[in-house]
């Protein structure tokens, strides 16, 4: 149970201008990060840290310039179009935005079947296969012959992670999967995120910029700056005691729902600050 | 597989069917379905309609107005004009046809390819594209005709060429779009090949765009068409509406109606060919927005159910200030198709001190943003305040005149949005967009102006007020571009500011930045401020007063340790619960869970 499920190696990622002869963008400078089998692993940090570009480049979404991505052993950096559709059976994706991962203009039975057609499932296990699915997320079993739009954002995303799971997968990376829902959706769709890894033993990439989100389900997080991860660890210790510099501007810059506890907060984020300065003097 | 996947999950037949029916009971769709359809059958059927032969000439009837035997008369040849009508029909048509589709082919195949896979196929086909549409279509006919021969098949085929960038562009930008949708790369990591992701999510979303330009571009070609056979193009024994055309030019003078027929008969054939295009794609779009409207009923019906419970209101005895905006029993409603409304705040109460800061909490579609436009009189569009008033220092918000509020906003009353670089106009500097403002409010003359944006700009803490007074919206990141419109919204000195979700758009470190500035600035300056959020870490930063709302009311409002410790309503306590505690347990280690579950 220990081997590792997904190994990230020195993995770097550029995006090239359409200009020859101009330096491309250098989205990761060299990543290494690993998943266990069941295991939930938190990636956080800023906009345009990197995070979301780790979670395609895995997905085989983003352009793979150098390090080693390996799946169960297997290289798959550059991997084709068919070894692609081999790995999506045990890959799958949940995206922030549950208003523009699902097509408008299908039904959810047929967002649902799309996967498993895809691997060659008969027309009438698929359904099958999406009843249970509906009912794996929590949503009744006639939402099927709905399309998206008549759905609120929570019970989108339950559609997105029912996608997701329709191919009993080893991994899903989640990109932010709760940041676009509202509080009390967040909290009963995290606890979804939960519960399904007890039951199935799934592994999940967890992407977001919310530490108390990532302290809530990760067993392990990385901290991402500048396509860098800075610190990686146990979730309890680098979420409630961060070491590098970044990981404690980061913490200490989440305020506390307490007014209190949150003036205290503050007074301890301007002695970081003040502290830091000197110490870049 | 991916074809019988395709039939198996939509059912076209089904779908064709309700697409025609749509199309026929709507009244435009049925008239230009229609004349489509006869001009269409006038066409095929031309041999059998026309009374007379057309390229037979009859001697004693030449050059005839219209009479009962030749309703539209006789031409110089003694032919009959109708028959010739008739007969042209065919040729215009086809020709028509033949140049939609290859340009059809051409543009939309290259443009699929190339917005679809980029690359290489994208220089190929905006190179193409480019050139075609660089090239003089008439002069390059004119040239091929000197070349190939007379031929109007072969010009309308080399104009189908012409025109395919019309369909490039579109099928270009349009698929382009569609692939970066999420949706697309989800299908992407199921493993679905190119073409089921074509047909199965691209299709869909350009055929509507596709449609509507295939008939401006079958107009276009009847045009060109019927104006090349107006300027001696093409044989004479060619019968056609274009040749019609010159004939009764020739004869303008002396037999004026001949003009008549193949002009009118041209412009009826190209309105109907753009209306049922048009309609076709109106209805192709329709298809999901039904549905909406009704699940959106069925929701009115949800939120019009009474309070649960009635709303708490904690007694503050330590409030300071004299009150500066009262809402008393706000109501908010849309007008809905049929003249009833919907009701998105239903009796909200809330008071304001001066110097105090409030927070507006609640989730979407509880109503907080709909207060909050209310106060400033942006209501969107078909949005009205129903009942309920908002008093500030006297006067009635929810009635002044739409003159009388300019007067206000901007002055007393100032805004800070939630998305910090869509408020900026990106195509001014960030200093004209703040003396602008500085100087028709507040009446300052320009140095002044560009003085006090200066001082605006320090007081927000940007490093160098100068360099973003010259800057451009593109040049700032987001969290400068939010202390711009702070100081935006101070510049004018106001009583009252509204933040709707500052800082939701922003990293978590530059959110507390802002909530820095926002803070130090409220002490300076003693402004009230309204602040709208769903970040309960937030209102505990900066507020001294918290309102939750849910479902359109206001549901518990207190002060800010009232509501913190102890919460009476039982919605804000599941608010409050649903937190997640960064303090509270992590989760067990990996290991520990692991060895639990052998």
């Amino acid at each position: 149970m220990t081997e590792k499920l997904l190994d990230v190696r020195n993995l770097e990622v550029t995006y090239h201008g359409k200009k020859l002869g101009k330096e491309g963008f250098k989205a990761l400078k060299g990543v290494s990060i690993d998943i266990r089998p069941g295991e939930t692993v938190g990636l956080v940090g800023e906009s345009g840290c990197g995070k979301t570009t780790l979670g395609r480049a895995i997905l085989g979404l983003a352009p793979v310039t150098g390090g080693e991505l390996l799946f169960e052993g297997k290289d798959i950096a550059h991997a084709n179009r068919a070894q692609r559709k081999e790995i999506a059976r045990d890959m799958q994706v949940v995206f922030q935005d549950p208003f523009t991962s699902l097509n408008p203009s299908m039904s959810i039975e047929q967002i649902l079947s799309e996967p498993l057609r895809a691997q060659g499932v008969s027309a009438s296990e698929a359904q099958s296969r999406v009843r249970e699915l509906l009912d794996a997320v929590a949503l009744p079993s006639d939402a099927g012959q709905r399309r998206a739009k008549e759905f609120s954002g929570g019970q989108r995303q339950r559609i997105a992670i029912a996608r997701a799971l329709a191919l009993n997968p080893k991994l899903i990376v989640a990109d932010e999967p709760v940041s676009a829902l509202d509080l009390s959706t967040s909290a009963r769709v995290l606890d979804l995120f939960l519960e399904i890894q007890k039951r199935t033993g799934v592994a999940y990439l967890f992407i977001s910029h919310d530490l108390a989100v990532v302290r809530h389900v990760s067993h392990r997080v990385a901290v991402m700056f500048g396509g860098e991860i800075v610190e990686w660890g146990n979730g309890d210790q680098v979420t409630s005691n961060p070491q590098h510099d970044y990981s404690k501007r980061l913490m200490m810059a989440s305020p506390v729902p307490h007014p209190r506890l949150q003036a205290e907060r503050r007074r301890q984020r301007e002695a970081l600050l003040a502290a830091q300065t000197q110490e870049a003097r | 597989m991916t074809t019988s996947l395709i039939s198996m999950l939509q059912d076209p037949n089904q779908k064709e069917r309700n697409l025609f029916f749509k199309v026929i009971t709507n009244p435009v769709g049925a008239f230009s379905a229609g004349m489509v359809v006869v001009f269409a059958l006038l066409a095929v059927f031309a041999r059998w309609l026309m009374p007379y032969d057309p390229t037979v000439s009859d001697y004693n009837a030449i050059s005839l107005d219209p009479t009962p035997a030749h309703i539209m008369g006789t031409d110089d040849l003694g032919h009959d004009i109708f028959s010739r009508m008739i007969l042209g029909t065919q040729f215009t048509l086809s020709g028509a046809l033949l140049c939609v589709t290859i340009a059809l082919l051409v543009g939309c195949t290259l443009g699929l390819l190339a917005g679809y896979f980029g690359g290489l196929w994208d220089s190929i086909g905006n190179w193409l594209s480019n050139i075609l549409q660089a090239l003089p279509g008439l002069v390059v006919l004119l040239a091929a005709a000197a070349v190939l021969g007379n031929n109007l098949y072969l010009a309308m085929s080399i104009y189908g060429f012409l025109l395919s960038p019309a369909f490039f562009r579109l099928m270009f930008v349009t698929v382009r779009g569609v692939r970066n949708e999420l949706y697309v790369d989800a299908a992407r990591v199921s493993g679905l090949s190119d073409f089921a992701i074509i047909t199965r999510h691209v299709l869909g979303v350009v055929r509507a765009p596709i449609v509507i330009q295939s008939g401006i571009v079958a107009s276009i070609a009847i045009s060109i068409q019927s104006g090349l056979q107006f300027l001696g193009f093409g044989s004479t024994d060619t019968i056609s509406w274009g040749s019609l055309l010159m004939d009764g030019f020739a004869n303008i003078w002396n037999h004026p109606v001949r003009l008549i027929w193949p002009s009118v008969g041209l412009a009826l054939l190209l309105v109907s060919i753009v209306l049922f295009a048009t309609t076709l794609r109106d209805e192709l779009e329709r298809a999901g927005t039904r549905i909406r409207k009704s699940t959106k009923k069925s929701l009115v019906s949800h939120r019009r159910t009474e309070a649960a419970e009635a709303p708490i209101v904690h007694i503050e005895n330590d409030r300071v200030g004299e009150e500066i905006l009262s809402i008393k029993n706000l109501e908010i409603g849309y007008l809905q198709g049929q003249g009833n409304y919907k009701v998105v705040v239903h009796d909200a109460n809330l008071s304001i001190n001066k110097g105090e800061v409030v927070g507006l909490v609640g989730e979407s579609g509880s109503g907080k943003t709909q207060t909050a436009l209310a106060l400033l009189g942006l209501l969107p569009q078909g949005g009205t305040i129903l009942g309920g008033t908002i008093e500030f220092e006297g006067v009635d918000l929810a009635t002044i005149k739409s003159k009388e509020f300019d007067k206000l906003r901007g002055r007393r009353i100032s805004y800070i949005p939630q998305e910090p670089m869509s408020n900026l106009d990106p195509s001014f500097t960030i200093g004209s967009q703040m003396v602008e403002p500085l100087r028709v409010v507040m009446g300052l003359s320009k140095v002044e102006a560009k003085a006090r944006a200066l001082e605006l700009l320090g007081m927000v803490g940007l490093p160098n007020p100068e360099k973003t007074f010259r800057s451009y919206p593109h040049e700032i990141s987001g969290g400068q571009a939010q202390r711009v419109l702070i100081a935006k919204a101070l510049s004018c000195g106001p009583d009252l500011i509204i933040a709707d979700e500052p800082t939701t758009a922003l990293d978590v470190t530059i959110q507390a930045e802002i909530l820095d500035v926002l803070r130090n600035l409220q002490k300076r300056t003693g402004v009230a401020i309204l602040l709208v959020t769903h970040n309960f870490g937030v209102v505990a930063d900066l507020c001294d007063r918290v309102a939750v709302m849910q479902n359109g009311r206001v549901i518990e409002s207190g002060g800010i340790y009232d509501i913190f410790d102890n919460a009476q309503h039982s919605y804000t306590r599941e608010l409050l619960g649903a937190i997640l505690d960064e303090n509270g347990p992590a989760r067990e280690a990996y290991e520990l869970e692991v060895k639990a579950g052998n």
